[in-house]
């Protein structure tokens, strides 16, 4: 709540300002919303065009289990999608869409049957599993819908569980986490357990986490689906906080529409297709 | 790195579930225990055998009457008797003469360095106003002292002259001492004692010239105070007064550079001479080199039948570890699936596991070091040894349980490296 307060506060003092300073590099509301803004712009209207800037580039994504068994199931019918840094994008869908199937295959969980995909310039379909390891480590932030926090371990090396993974020192780890664990507002209760913490505090923990090893990607999987709304309002706000003031690249996979409004861009899935794509309004709307 | 992480992480595992960790301990540190035990007691037993032999500076040769190994008889009936079992008691006659000692003397001279004889002439109990002493009146040859090894303490040996006269004069032991004349020894030099036996028909008398050190022969469960000690005499004033034909065993110290193993077959054969027509008692001898190495044999095949069963609890304690190793993995596939979304490979997640399970038999292993040594060395205590354990028995177990911990653990934390991450996550 006191994160939100302040934010509006910067906001309405930077418009009153109106002289954004781009040079400085400082992570002001108001002037990251509107960069966030305009890479939204530019890419709503064209999606095919080949470009540097694109962090995930799918084409013709097939999803099959139980091949060649009596009840092969194919669960994505040859999806494609691309995203570019900085989009906040939002892939919608009910139950049995194939949202989870597809979430696995961005975050390297899985393979696709058939079909391309790259993943920040690293072809996924080829990668031995010792690749997908060093993938998930180096370019993916997840965030589960059940925080996933590793038991009787502390926030702190929670958050250095992935830094560890990829090969940091101990020194480098904890001043990293720590830091992050700044940002999310958590420092406080950084030596906790999981146990010790609300479901709010061990999201935001989960957040810093998927942020350890500057991943290319965070890819959320339902963050509030298990928060009252107030608590998942202020996790909304954290991945809008890392979107507009860092530039990160977020994936939000969700069913509620109005989270999705928020986002740059929606994506709606249905029986393992894309049906519709459209423009969000941004987080503005909401503020 | 991870190493260092992985340990602690196996630690902080290993507390957070204390008691299922120490039950699952438990096998191995039972193996581990009995294991270092039993070697810390064997050790302390082979020791102790040793160090006797060289005590004993000589070999001995032990000479005893034995009955005769007979071909089991067969009656008309076919009934099948063992020889031994009709054997007659052993009589004066089937004893070992004083004439055959003569003539076994003559016959080897350059190889006999001493004979020991000894002639028990009986229990009393010595007792002076409040002081009493619980003895062994027992006629030695002077060679007795020399084969089993026995320091004088006070006083002067039994003379050449006591000897060949048969005079009645003793040696005491500080015990006896202690009790009688409050351990000092020149109070009990020329003093005499006075000796009733069989209920008082038998009275001696003989006089203390010097005072022995007594050695506890391990076993001995009396109270110290009443423990029972030699007093030595001339073996001729022994055999005056019980009129002994003979001896059922006499101990040959052989000099030095003679092949003790062949020179008892050699003086087995020509004591045989006497028993050639007893057919019921014969010869045997036995040398204190087989002793050792057959005592040693045995203590090596006692020592290896535990350290089986020992090695099968081990083996039990590991699929104990391998058991609850795999329901740790079951009960933290969510952690699993998270660790590898993490980033984690299956290598690391393996390391992790096995890493878990080592420590876990490790930290087995060392307590069951510790048990072992205490009771390794409360066991040897108990056999009035002293416990000596050896340091490469101790490495030797330590690096058991990690190969126990490796072994058992591969396949629970192989498991958890194959999990698919998906499902791992997906796990309620």
């Amino acid at each position: 709540m006191k994160r939100k307060k302040k934010n509006q506060e910067i906001i309405i003092e930077d418009i009153s300002n109106t002289a954004p300073d781009l040079v400085s590099g400082e992570p002001v509301g108001f002037e990251t919303s509107e960069k966030s803004e305009r890479i939204s712009t530019n890419t709503a209207p064209d999606l095919v065009s080949g470009d540097d800037n694109i962090v995930i580039d799918m084409k013709h994504i097939i999803k099959r289990y139980f091949i060649g068994q009596p009840n092969e199931l194919e669960v994505l019918h040859g999806v494609d999608m691309q995203v570019r840094r900085g989009e906040f994008v939002a892939i919608v869908g009910q139950s049995g869409s194939g949202k989870s199937t597809l979430m696995n295959v961005i975050g390297a969980l899985d393979r696709p049957t058939e079909g391309e995909y790259t993943l920040d310039g690293v072809d996924m379909f080829n990668a031995k599993d010792k690749d997908l390891s060093a993938i998930r480590c180096k370019k993916i932030g997840f965030v589960f819908q059940t925080y996933n926090l590793v038991a009787r371990t502390s926030a702190l090396k929670n958050v250095e569980l992935p830094m560890l993974y990829a090969g940091l020192s101990g020194r480098a780890r904890s001043r990293k986490a720590k830091e992050l664990l700044e940002m999310v507002d958590m420092t406080e209760r950084m030596h906790h357990q999981p146990d010790e913490l609300s479901g709010g505090q061990k999201q935001r923990v989960a957040i810093a986490r998927a942020m350890a090893n500057d991943p290319a990607i965070i890819l959320a999987d339902e963050p509030t689906g298990a928060l009252d709304s107030h608590t998942g309002r202020l996790i909304m706000d954290i991945f809008h906080r890392l979107h507009e003031e860092q530039g990160k690249t977020i994936i939000l996979i969700t069913h509620s529409p109005e989270l999705a409004s928020e986002c740059t861009r929606i994506l709606t899935l249905k029986d393992g297709l894309f049906i519709d794509e459209k423009k969000g309004s941004g987080r503005n709307a909401v503020l | 790195m991870l190493f260092f992480e992985n340990l602690l992480l196996a630690f902080s595992s290993l507390l957070t579930n204390k008691m299922r960790s120490l039950l699952t301990m438990l096998g191995i540190i039972i193996g581990i225990g009995s294991v270092i035990a039993i070697v810390t007691v064997g050790n302390a037993l082979t020791n102790s055998i040793t160090s006797e032999m060289s005590d004993m500076g000589a070999n001995n040769i032990v000479i005893g009457v034995q009955q005769r190994e007979t071909e089991d008889e067969v009656d008309e009936s076919g009934k099948r008797y063992g020889g031994k079992i009709n054997a007659r008691d052993m009589t004066d006659n089937d004893l070992i003469k004083k004439e055959y000692i003569e003539e076994l003397l003559a016959a080897f001279p350059e190889e006999i360095k001493g004979i020991s004889i000894e002639s028990v002439l009986g229990t009393a109990k010595v007792e002076k106003g409040r002081n009493y002493a619980n003895v062994r009146i027992t006629g030695v040859t002077p060679g007795y002292f020399m084969a089993n090894n026995i320091k004088m303490q006070y006083g002067n040996e039994l003379s050449d002259k006591a000897y060949m006269e048969g005079k009645s004069v003793c040696l005491v032991s500080d015990h006896f001492v202690n009790n009688m004349y409050d351990g000092d020894s020149s109070k009990a030099i020329g003093r005499d004692i006075e000796i009733e036996m069989s209920g008082g028909r038998k009275y001696f008398v003989f006089t203390i010239v010097g005072v022995y050190k007594y050695e506890s022969q391990g076993f001995d469960m009396t109270a110290t105070k009443d423990v029972t000690t030699p007093v030595y005499i001339p073996i001729k004033n022994a055999i005056k007064k019980n009129h002994a034909k003979g001896f059922p065993s006499i101990t040959i110290i052989t000099a030095k550079g003679v092949d003790s193993d062949d020179f008892a077959f050699r003086v087995k054969n020509f004591m045989n001479r006497y028993y050639h027509n007893n057919r019921q008692y014969t010869i045997s001898t036995f040398s204190l080199a087989q002793m050792v190495e057959s005592m040693t044999t045995m203590l090596g095949t006692v020592s290896t039948a535990i350290s089986i069963v020992a090695a099968i609890s081990l083996v039990v304690g590991g699929i104990g570890v391998m058991n609850i190793m795999l329901v740790s993995i079951s009960e933290r596939t969510r952690e699993i699936g998270t660790r590898k979304a993490l980033g984690a490979t299956n290598g690391s997640i393996r390391t992790q596991f096995i890493m878990e399970a080592i420590v876990l038999c490790l930290v087995g292993g060392i307590l069951g070091i510790l048990v072992g040594l205490a009771g390794g060395a409360a066991g040897a205590k108990a056999l009035g040894y002293e416990a000596s354990p050896t340091a490469s028995s101790i490495i030797a177990a330590l690096i058991f349980s990690m190969v126990v911990g490796v072994f058992f653990g591969y396949y629970p934390a192989n498991k958890a490296a194959k999990m698919n991450p998906i499902d791992a996550l997906r796990y309620e």
